[in-house]
């Protein structure tokens, strides 16, 4: 069987041939195909059934989501082979035109725009200047809100964690930490008073055995008092990263941030240095004193920014 | 029904004109065009259960007692963010299917863009005219990224906040304004209550609007330019070879719509992903062993892991910190470079022609092998993000596993390159390699040397190809009107509207009206294959 229609756009009668083999279906036994995608098509109907009722009963996410699938399955599998295998099998082909423009058409645009609106503008410079003028301070004032308004300025470093002279160290119930808490060997998380689980201020106290004859440890020089009966306090947060650096070796004195594996060596005598891994600075150590009452308090803040490096950090 | 609605629109639209060039669009046949559509549809499951989603997720940071049907958190304190996602998983009927479908399909996404970006660069798809849509198409993938990290940030989790504090600790390393964008983003130091909120709105509104206009262009653009083929099959620069919009690729691509989501559903119903319960809220001091993003970050953590311990420090000031150069110039080489590859390769070879016909990866041998090299650059990086793991698993120090990584992500790559290009040499060289369609025999020379000849197809094993036939040759519907596959459908009080309507009673310049009414206004009808071809 032959029909006459007319090649697209130009109207031209073309005869093709219906019965040709690209027109006929890709399937060998189209019948067996048929019943092959009903049965699939009644697995999907089944699934979304299944899907009912498994909501209805509030079946576990298990079922519920096997039962959307299996529905979603069986009328995708079903569709695409109706598509493959009972559709004009094809190949059928449509020319392609190039992008380029020719001459003309460029020309003609061009020709467009230079009649009516190029000669306008280009005798009113003055206005397009002040109209760009505008454009431009509107674009930089546009900043102000949508940038600035979003948040404060950063804090200088010193009043980046909540640590001040004489703050004294508490666990993160709020309970201040007394000198007979924490045996050598210990390692505990604290906070400044008034700031428990304070993200900034969070840090690590350890205790060593101070060396024989001697009641402190001295982790550099210049850190003499810093570390009375052992304890030392450092900065928790990762000088890589920002971790939070969770786990403390007890053999080998290592702390370590578990996100990108640097280690800290917190043994006698070090200053939280790291040892491994891609961290670039010591931890920062924080000065302690034992009071009167045999509480634990901070002798004065950090003596620099906790945490990664940044540009407004001094080294 | 269906037909008056239509008629309606179209007496407005003019759809029967412009559209039936819609309708007769040719689509090539591949595989491997199938990726993009797995993007293109995992999008469509994003927004579908992000839109359920949104309707459970409370996007706040207010701290609140958890007092629900799973024990283990009952009394624990926790952010209202975190709380709604437990009961979304543990109390909305079917919201754990639809959270676990949610992050599936991000994956699936984000995982379909790179193996279709691949796809493209190693087939030469990227070239004249078409390095817009690559561009557009590495938009999409960055800004996919960042809404899958942000995606996976929302529910405030232990592991998830951990990345956050990371994140901030990446934008501080920006020179000069990086404290200040910090600051900014999260609305003062870290953690502040800003972040959750804003990660929200950035990650329901911004970014999917903005990935859903450049999908638009994409889409467009592919159309415009129609889509590439490869060789044979009667394909040539001047053509498009393949199934037609209506009916066959309609059906396929719906059908392979819903096959995605098949896939997304049983994943999400058997495989369980991201269970925040067990990893407990965000508590900015608390942290848990082996914390790895989703695997599309993979490879910028282990930038981070790997990456030895230097920064720049002039004049006392650091001027790049450490993590800057994994975590910020890593992924801006990176992009730039991929986004500029249709330029940097037209400036190599000098071919600035149009292509409408793609390469086999095997005959660029050497554009094949840079991108298996670069490729398998990203391989160890995204093995080095397991470290921890693979030191654990593999019993041995963190140190031998963190060294060797810092040694194969150079050594692989280099060793990639000269393999991936003999392997290319070789398939080259082997007639009919890659076609399973005819086997090839294997013979050795009394030298001993090897070489391939395809073998005589067995009876019955060949698939006759046809050769394409023109499609703008199209029928109008006159012509078959008495034909045996034409069926008359009597449409009484309909017939004179719409054949004054839609002028089919002129015959349009065809052979003429051939149906049988005699003059009578032409009848609409339902176009029927007859019974033999169906």
């Amino acid at each position: 069987m032959s029909v006459t229609g007319d090649k697209q756009g130009e109207g031209t009668p073309v005869t093709i041939r219906l019965d040709a083999d690209q027109y006929k279906v890709a399937a060998a036994k189209p019948q067996q195909m048929e019943w092959t995608v009903a049965v699939t098509f009644l697995l999907g109907l089944a699934g979304f059934m299944g899907f009912g009722a498994a909501y209805w009963v509030n079946a576990s996410n298990f079922w519920l989501g096997v039962s959307l699938g299996v529905g979603f399955l069986g009328l995708g599998v079903g569709m695409v082979a109706w598509g493959k295998y009972l559709m004009p099998r094809g190949p059928f082909s449509e020319s392609r035109h190039s992008m380029v423009p020719t001459q003309a058409e460029k020309d003609r645009i061009i020709g467009d725009f230079s009649s009516r609106g190029k000669v306008v503008i280009e005798r009113r410079t003055f206005l397009t200047k002040i109209l760009g003028a505008a454009g431009a301070v509107f674009g930089v004032v546009a900043l102000f809100p949508l940038v600035r308004s979003l948040g404060p300025l950063p804090k200088s470093f010193s009043q980046a964690t909540t640590w001040h002279k004489d703050s004294f160290l508490v666990k993160i119930d709020g309970s201040k930490v007394h000198v007979d808490d924490v045996e050598f060997g210990g390692m505990l998380t604290v906070f400044p008073d008034g700031d428990a689980g304070g993200a900034l201020s969070q840090t690590m106290l350890v205790r060593q055995q101070p060396p024989a004859g001697e009641t402190n440890i001295v982790t550099a020089p210049g850190r003499e008092t810093w570390s009375p009966l052992g304890y030392m306090a450092f900065s928790k947060v990762c000088t890589h990263a920002g971790c939070p650096i969770g786990l403390y070796q007890q053999q080998t004195h290592q702390l370590l941030c578990p996100c990108h594996q640097s280690l800290f060596d917190v043994g006698p005598g070090k200053d939280a240095v790291p040892v491994f891994g891609p961290a670039p600075r010591p931890l920062p150590q924080l000065p302690l004193y034992i009071d009167a009452d045999g509480f634990l308090r901070a002798q004065a803040p950090y003596d620099q920014p906790v945490g990664p490096s940044f540009w407004w950090r001094r080294d | 029904m269906i037909n008056a609605l239509y008629d309606w629109i179209d007496n407005r639209l003019n759809i029967s004109g412009g559209g039936r060039k819609m309708v007769n669009k040719i689509f090539p046949d591949h595989w491997s065009f199938m990726i993009g559509e797995i993007a293109l549809y995992s999008f469509v499951i994003l927004l579908a259960t992000g839109v359920f989603l949104t309707l459970y997720f409370v996007p706040s940071s207010t701290d609140v007692v958890y007092n629900g049907p799973y024990l283990p958190l009952d009394g624990v304190h926790m952010s209202e963010a975190y709380l709604s996602t437990i009961n979304l998983s543990f109390s909305v009927r079917c919201g754990l299917l639809m959270r676990q479908m949610h992050h599936w399909a991000a994956n699936i996404f984000v995982g379909a863009i790179v193996v279709h970006m691949c796809r493209v660069f190693f087939t030469g798809g990227f070239r004249r005219p078409r390095e817009l849509n690559w561009i557009i198409g590495m938009n999409m993938l960055i800004l996919a990224i960042f809404e899958g990290f942000l995606g996976y940030s929302l529910p405030d989790d232990l592991v998830s906040g951990t990345g956050i504090r990371i994140s901030y600790s990446i934008l501080e390393t920006l020179p000069l304004v990086g404290t200040y964008l910090a600051n900014f983003l999260f609305g003062g130091s870290f953690p502040g209550t800003a972040l959750i909120p804003r990660f929200f709105i950035i990650h329901v509104l911004i970014l999917p609007a903005i990935i859903a206009g450049l999908l638009g262009g994409h889409l467009t653009l592919l159309v415009r330019q129609k889509h590439t083929q490869f060789k044979g099959h009667g394909a040539t620069e001047h053509n498009v070879v393949g199934a037609p919009m209506w009916p066959t690729f309609i059906a396929k691509t719906n059908g392979f719509l819903l096959l995605v989501a098949a896939v997304t559903a049983i994943l999400a119903a058997a495989v369980q992903i991201n269970p925040i319960w067990l990893y407990g809220p965000y508590r900015p001091y608390v942290v848990t062993y082996a914390v790895q993003p989703d695997w599309y970050m993979g490879w910028l953590d282990g930038g981070l892991r790997i990456m030895p311990h230097w920064q720049t420090v002039i004049g006392g000031r650091v001027f790049f910190p450490n993590a800057f150069w994994p975590a910020i110039v890593l992924p801006g080489i990176t992009f730039t470079v991929l986004m500029l590859w249709p330029f940097i390769e037209q400036r190599l070879t000098g071919d600035r022609e149009d292509h409408q016909l793609l390469d086999r990866p095997r005959d660029r041998p050497k554009r094949t092998a840079l991108g298996a090299a670069v490729l398998s650059f990203y391989f160890v990086l995204f093995g080095a993000s397991a470290t921890d793991v693979l030191a654990n698993y593999l019993n041995v120090s963190l140190n031998a596993v963190l060294t060797s990584f810092q040694v194969l992500v150079f050594v692989v790559p280099i060793v990639t390159y000269p393999v991936a290009l003999k392997i290319c040499r070789e398939l080259q060289a082997t007639a009919g390699g890659g076609k399973t369609k005819v086997h090839n025999i294997v013979i050795r020379s009394a030298e001993g040397g090897y070489s391939a000849v395809p073998s005589q197809s067995r009876p019955g094993d060949a698939v006759p190809e046809l050769e394409p036939v023109a499609l703008d040759t199209s029928i109008v519907l006159p012509a078959l009107v008495g034909s045996p596959s034409y069926e008359a459908v009597d449409r009484s009080g309909l017939g004179a509207r719409a054949a004054a309507a839609d002028g089919l009673g002129d015959g349009n310049g065809t052979a003429g009206t051939t149906d049988g009414n005699g003059g009578a206004p032409a009848r609409r009808g339902v176009f029927r294959i007859p019974r033999n071809y169906r």
